[in-house]
């Protein structure tokens, strides 16, 4: 083994093999999706297929998705990672193939900074609540959505509720020694 | 302020019979009464000149389309759903739904709550169908946990969860009555309905919101004698459904109203991500019971009931026939009930008995520890899916490794549905509205959350 690995020739079988070793699932319908992206890395949560996707390839895993027969968007939504990871925001979208009896979960990352993904709706108009209520909860902002407002909160509400960084609020109890009830 | 003073001055001191003093314009903005005094106006505002001459014609001009506001004070709406309907004369073009009005924020209370007190939570979502809620958080946290619930738990959680879906259905079936005008069917529905709502409160304490499906198995064994009250509702359901089958089925105002109103193609609800009754309705064969089977339901007999053409009438027959599949299920579960613990044996989640506490120190320790602190979940998401009375209840849930959810997020039902009112109700008639909502089902706790 040692003296093999000294030699340019193991090191180009060392590369080649990196290449084959890329995760992918045993399922030959996910297989046939994953294997048309590169940049898309599969890995498996507690048994379910998750697919980490470039923000920028978004649309088209999801095109891709749905050709490969994921006809149903369940739901779209986003977790808030505030400082514990570089991208503050992780966008999700449930996807569900009826025929083929499979669950795949697209996640994505928006930046902290005006977050923004493209919109599913024109692949699935069933994402249009769904993105609304990211929107609305998180303000991530879908692009191509086709109308991208307000769903929960009240239109003239400021900031978003379900991000970290947004307080809960309380209402404060009348008890003897607290501060008055106003 | 001294303009004010003067104009309220003005009025008070004006008496009957004296001269009448000039009153300022009143200054209300867009509700200022008009200064216009000529006859045709006067006419109109006196009610004298009546004009009722609108002939519906397809090319008629933008202008004279209607937005008409139904709700959110509607008793029709099911809660608080409001609508902006564009209407034609008495065809809807286009429908809006609006929603929030209910909105609580429950997401967000649930990641104030740590993982045992998150039940109490998602329970009162929605509040037809609670167990479905409590379920579906509890499967996802013990995804995380990597737990098993004993045999006996997933059990009783089956057969709580299906008798939960005969009660929801029968006020969806009560609710849709009343709005088509079978007021009857109203108070047969609930009637019903109570009398499971009475076996629930034996066996959790609530008639809803119960917290009874708990992370790591149920709160409770089932009451002595619980299979005598199991079996009441068996004897007596069927003999109900019988009852409304006689009522409905030929009744041609029931038949008028339902057939061929609030289509939705099967094409249409797959593409919207529609889900249950609504979605089998159009033909399509999709249950997550079947699909994706949790708590051991597949071990169970039971049919699917498909519909043909994915209108109101389909939708109330699709939820009549669950009942009976659902009552199919219950049976089996009674039968079958097997022996055994009713929690997961596994310290880290489940309190010690009662009896221990007062014998041990440790015992006490560990109880307070458990409902003080909570329990920690690794770090983790998952998505959990069950069939709820209304579709696919979704939970995806986050840990980073804390006592709480990072994220706690309920693929509602209900809220999916309600893209669908657009598509059913384009182009019907207006009177066809209250049959639609109803026949969708949706529980406004759900959208909102």
């Amino acid at each position: 083994m040692t003296d093999e690995q000294g030699t340019p020739e193991a090191e180009t079988i060392d590369e080649a093999m990196v290449v084959d070793r890329r995760l992918l699932p045993d399922n030959p319908v996910l297989r046939d999706l994953f294997e048309g992206f590169d940049d898309v890395t599969w890995e498996l949560s507690i048994g379910q297929d998750v697919a980490r996707v470039p923000s920028g390839r978004w649309l088209e895993f999801g095109s891709a998705a749905k050709e490969a027969g994921f006809e149903v968007c369940v739901d779209v939504t986003a977790v808030d990672w505030m400082r514990q990871r570089p991208q503050r925001f992780e966008v999700v979208a449930n996807l569900l193939s009826m025929q083929h009896l499979l669950r795949l979960r697209m996640i994505t990352t928006a930046p902290r900074q005006e977050p923004a993904v493209a919109s599913l709706v024109p692949i699935w108009p069933g994402a249009n609540f769904p993105e609304r209520e990211a929107y609305d909860m998180f303000g991530i902002v879908f692009e191509g959505h086709p109308d991208l407002t307000r769903i929960l909160m009240p239109d003239e509400w400021e900031g978003h509720p379900l991000r970290k960084d947004f307080g809960v609020g309380s209402v404060p109890v009348q008890f003897k020694e607290s501060h008055k009830v106003s | 302020m001294t303009d004010d003073t003067k104009t309220t001055q003005t009025l008070d001191v004006w008496v009957a019979g004296t001269e009448e003093p000039e009153l300022a314009p009143t200054d209300e903005g867009a509700q200022e009464i008009s200064t216009d005094e000529s006859e045709t106006r006067l006419d109109e505002q006196f009610g004298r000149v009546v004009e009722d001459d609108y002939v519906f014609d397809d090319d008629a001009d933008p202008d004279e389309r209607m937005i008409l506001n139904m709700g959110p004070q509607h008793p029709s709406t099911h809660g608080v759903l409001r609508l902006q309907i564009e209407l034609e004369g008495e065809i809807i073009r286009r429908t809006k739904p609006i929603i929030g009005y209910l909105h609580t924020g429950m997401e967000k209370t649930g990641e104030q709550l740590d993982f045992s007190q998150g039940g109490t939570n998602v329970t009162r979502m929605d509040y037809l169908s609670p167990f479905h809620n409590e379920l579906v958080y509890s499967l996802a946290v013990e995804r995380l946990l990597g737990i098993e619930v004993p045999p006996r738990a997933a059990a009783i959680r089956v057969l709580m969860t299906e008798l939960n879906r005969c009660s929801s259905h029968l006020v969806a079936l009560a609710t849709n009555g009343m709005d088509i005008g079978a007021v009857s069917m109203m108070i047969y529905g609930f009637r019903e309905r109570e009398q499971i709502l009475a076996f629930f409160e034996k066996t959790t304490g609530l008639r809803m919101n119960h917290n009874y499906i708990r992370p790591g198995g149920v709160a409770a064994d089932l009451p002595p004698g619980w299979k005598d009250d199991v079996v009441a509702i068996l004897d007596e359901l069927p003999r109900r459904l019988q009852q409304y089958d006689d009522l409905l089925e030929n009744n041609p105002i029931w038949g008028g109203r339902t057939r061929g109103v609030g289509v939705i193609s099967a094409e249409e609800a797959t593409a919207y991500g529609i889900t249950g009754p609504t979605l089998r309705s159009a033909g399509v064969d999709w249950d997550i019971r079947k699909a994706f089977p949790y708590s051991g339901i597949e071990q169970y007999e039971f049919e699917v009931p498909l519909g043909e053409n994915g209108d109101v009438y389909d939708r109330y027959r699709i939820r009549m026939v669950e009942i009976q599949e659902s009552l199919r299920i219950i049976e089996q579960v009674m039968d079958s009930m097997p022996k055994g613990d009713y929690r997961v044996d596994d310290r880290k989640v489940t309190p010690p008995p009662r009896a221990r506490i007062d014998e041990s120190m440790e015992a006490l320790i560990h109880h307070f520890k458990l409902f003080t602190e909570g329990y920690k979940v690794p770090a983790g998401e998952t998505y959990v899916a069950v069939e709820s009375p209304r579709g696919e209840l979704g939970c995806y849930l986050v840990s980073d490794g804390g006592a709480r959810p990072y994220r706690m997020h309920t693929r509602a039902p209900s809220f999916s549905n309600l893209q669908a009112l657009p598509i059913t109700m384009a182009d019907s008639l207006m009177a066809d509205t209250v049959a639609t909502i109803a026949s969708l089902d949706p529980v406004m706790g759900d959208v909102d959350r």
